[in-house]
């Protein structure tokens, strides 16, 4: 692409690109996300039927990111009429050209359906009622491959906007009236994040996009960074320009191969024509943005920490003061945004920051992607006004929980969140409610869990994980976490202790307080705040020597229900452990000496005739 | 820590790159004192496979980082190993969504299926097992990874269809 030398010569190109000739039909299918369930072959698919036919002037398929419905993979949307389909295989592909792009008609069993309703719409189905898709808009909708696509859907306006005619305090003071929180979970006001940052002394300075989303259960950054990468540098961009930074990071974890593959291809692109450089677009700012990839270490999400690990150390965190904007990467002033922070700056200068703060709370401004999965219908990515409830993601959005089930609460927050038990369903989410009730906003991972999850084993599964993602430099960490784990693991094989609850309040508060970084101070969480809403789950595992929900192995077994048991052989057939046996007519037996717990049987048997007991 | 441990790892079998080798591919990367170390610890190892002890060796001096330091460095991070791996690495997610729909079973699927452990790789050197944190690809769960594809919606007996297919591939 040609170098964009003036603010001008990009707005020629928007222009250009606005006038110049659309195909009567997009046909944008998920190439990220969904690549796990064959979204490539989709694509392949499509082109051939599409050149075979000699449609290529008027159908374009277009290899997007995430559309947000991952419930639906392969998921695509089919454009100037909105037709969403779902769960499409290249064998589809046919069909879907021959009625719905040339004939116009609906594809029925394609298209996303409830109780014996369809909805061929993709802004009619309940899922994305609800939502308001700001940072997402563009996820799903342009081609993370193409800077053109992405400018011809306004990418670099509004950058272009605030090097045209802003000064740096007063980009700083619209960031702050919008109320713009960090989206990275500790939920630090940007604008006086960014105050700090233009204040510091030191030559040069350093923003850095924190894309090490390491929270199991969050991928919403990943599907940003995949979906729309423009929209992250453009507010790179803008936050160089406020906070007079000319070097850039974008440090992204190994994990998201396609995350790091389209912030590539973003990046040289936006080198090329000039967004990203010397004197970008003749306004005489200088940034120029590379990516760290990240080594496979969660306590990196912690910004000293990944200010470490960037310089080439082991990602250690040190004590703050002082704080990374007045010495951060290799000793200069630093901002650390996290990917969605970064891609909701362009919307706030858009948009102004009173329309901006218009949804949300008293003190939780704009919307919030939530990575809703687990136990509910609807998993994916949702994006709300700050303010909803509970019960409106996980019902209205998420479509309630499978098999029937009751909710029985949601994590949030995940491994430094904890558990929001079913009464506070209707309680509005925004940063403060959250940490009212124990658990907090975080990244924005939800998930969802009905009756059938033990919440002691929950705790046990978020302490192991931090217990192993702790770096070791700090005693209450390295050593709190290893206890707490232990107690947990006796209380999950039947071995509690009547002294163990009380043993794990007093641990879990003295790690909290004695811990050097956010990973020590908040691995408790889920201990305490599962303590806290479900103490009885724990007692029945002390004292009763019994799990609840029947998931911890050895405090339950498996057992054929003899008057339900239609001798099919379906169950013996599948165990890999030949325990059960039976034969056509009679009722079958699990073997117990022989059973393994894997539970093979359990989804298997198609007359619910297996049981936990 | 004892540099024994890096030159002889417990399951060596695939060939130590010659020293030759080594300095060559430092020469085309230009590792320097300017290098970043991770970079140059990722790069060495997309190439071999592992990192090879040599090749520490060679990096400490050329970045002037002492072997304690960038040892510390590889020991730190999960992705970094000193010893070859399998040649299909099979990541087993322990995410918390994968978790709550049984992540545990299909670990010890994959486990039962192979014969080895986490961090184990099998005696034919096909396949080396890990669990990581999280993949990313909660609304697949639970899911593995093998090498750069994802397997979603896992139960044991897909675990045990989708590693034979993986065998007969290779037979």
């Amino acid at each position: 692409m040609k170098r964009l030398e003036t603010i001008q010569d990009l707005a020629a190109l928007g222009r250009a690109l606005a006038r110049g000739a659309r195909p009567a039909r997009t046909i944008r299918v998920c190439s990220t996300g969904c690549r796990a369930l064959g979204a490539l072959e989709v694509c392949d698919a499509l082109d051939g039927e599409v050149s075979r036919r000699g449609l290529a002037d008027r159908v374009r398929v277009a290899r997007v990111g995430c559309h947000g419905l991952c419930a639906g993979a392969v998921a695509m949307v089919i454009h100037p009429q909105g037709i969403f389909y779902q769960g499409v295989t290249a064998a589809d592909v046919p069909e879907i050209v021959e009625q719905t792009v040339l004939a116009g008609k609906v594809v029925k069993r394609l298209c996303w359906s409830s109780g014996g309703r369809t909805v061929s719409r993709q802004k009619n189905i309940p899922f994305y009622k609800h939502q308001m898709r700001r940072v997402l808009a563009g996820c799903g909708v342009v081609d993370p491959k193409s800077l053109e696509d992405a400018v011809a859907h306004g990418a670099y306006a509004q950058a272009a906007r605030v090097l045209a005619g802003m000064k740096p305090d007063a980009v700083i003071e619209e960031v702050s009236r919008s109320g713009l929180r960090g989206r990275g979970g500790a939920g630090f006001p940007t604008g006086r994040k960014w105050q700090l940052a233009r204040q510091a002394r030191g030559e040069p300075k350093y923003i850095i996009c924190n894309a090490d989303e390491g929270d199991p259960g969050a991928f919403m950054d990943r599907a940003v960074l995949e979906g729309d990468p423009h929209l992250v540098i453009e507010g790179m961009l803008i936050g160089a320009f406020a906070t007079e930074a000319s070097r850039g990071v974008i440090y992204v974890r190994a994990e998201y191969p396609i995350a790091i593959e389209h912030a590539e291809i973003a990046l040289a692109q936006a080198r090329e024509a000039g967004l990203l450089g010397r004197n970008i677009l003749g306004t005489g700012l200088n940034l120029d943005i590379e990516i760290r990839k990240g080594a496979g270490a969660f306590v990196c999400g912690e910004e000293t920490a990944l200010i470490a690990s960037v310089e080439g150390k082991r990602g250690m965190p040190r004590p703050r003061p002082p704080f990374p904007a007045q010495a951060g990467l290799y000793g200069k002033p630093t901002n650390i945004n996290n990917v969605e922070t970064w891609a909701n700056v362009p919307r706030i200068i858009q948009l102004g920051a009173a329309e901006f703060a218009r949804v949300g709370t008293e003190g939780s401004k704009g919307t919030k992607i939530f990575a809703l999965a687990g136990k509910v219908r609807n998993t994916g990515l949702v994006e709300v006004p700050m303010g909803v409830t509970l019960r409106e993601i996980i019902y209205d959005i998420g479509g309630g929980i499978p098999r029937g089930r009751k909710f029985k609460g949601a994590q949030m927050g995940g491994p430094s969140g904890g558990c929001v038990p079913a009464r506070y369903l209707d309680l509005p989410i925004d940063y403060d409610s959250v940490r009212e009730v124990g658990a907090i906003m975080g990244s924005g991972g939800l998930i969802v869990m009905d009756e059938a999850t033990c919440m002691v084993d929950i705790a046990r599964f978020f302490t192991d994980f931090c217990q192993k993602e702790s770096c070791g430099k700090c005693v209450p960490c390295r050593v709190g976490t290893r206890r707490m784990l232990e107690i947990l693991e006796r209380i999950t094989r039947g071995e509690g202790k009547p002294e163990d609850v009380g043993l794990l309040e007093t641990l879990g508060e003295m790690v909290r307080e004695a811990s050097l970084c956010g990973l020590g101070q908040t691995a408790p969480s889920p201990v305490l705040s599962t303590l806290r809403h479900f103490g009885d789950e724990y007692e029945a595992h002390i004292v009763d020597r019994r799990c609840p929900a029947k998931e911890c192995r050895g405090l339950f077994r498996y057992a054929i229900e003899a008057e339900k048991c239609k001798a099919c052989g379906i169950c013996k057939k599948n165990c890999p452990a030949d325990a059960i046996t039976g034969a056509k007519k009679v009722a079958h037996v699990i073997d117990q000496a022989r059973c393994t717990l894997c539970g093979t049987c359990f989804d298997k048997c198609p007359v619910d005739a297996i049981l936990k007991v | 820590m004892s540099l024994a441990r890096i030159a002889h790892p417990k399951k060596a079998s695939l060939p130590v790159p010659a020293e030759s080798e080594i300095a060559s591919f430092l020469d085309e990367l230009g590792v320097s004192p300017d290098s970043n170390l991770i970079g140059v610890l990722q790069q060495v190892q997309d190439r071999f496979g592992f990192l090879p002890a040599e090749a520490l060796r060679r990096i400490g001096r050329r970045m002037r980082i002492p072997l304690s330091r960038i040892y510390g460095v590889v020991s730190f991070y999960a992705q970094f190993y000193t010893t070859p791996r399998g040649k299909h690495t099979i990541r087993c997610c322990r995410g918390t969504a994968c978790h709550v729909k049984g992540a545990g079973r299909v670990l010890d699927a994959v486990q039962r299926e192979l014969g080895i452990g986490e961090g184990e790789t099998t005696p034919d050197l096909q396949f080396y097992l890990e669990s990581v944190a999280c993949l990313g690809t909660c609304f697949l769960a639970p899911v593995m990874m093998i090498d750069n594809l994802y397997f979603g919606e896992l139960g044991p007996q897909r675990v045990q269809s989708v590693l034979r297919s993986y065998r007969a591939k290779q037979a």
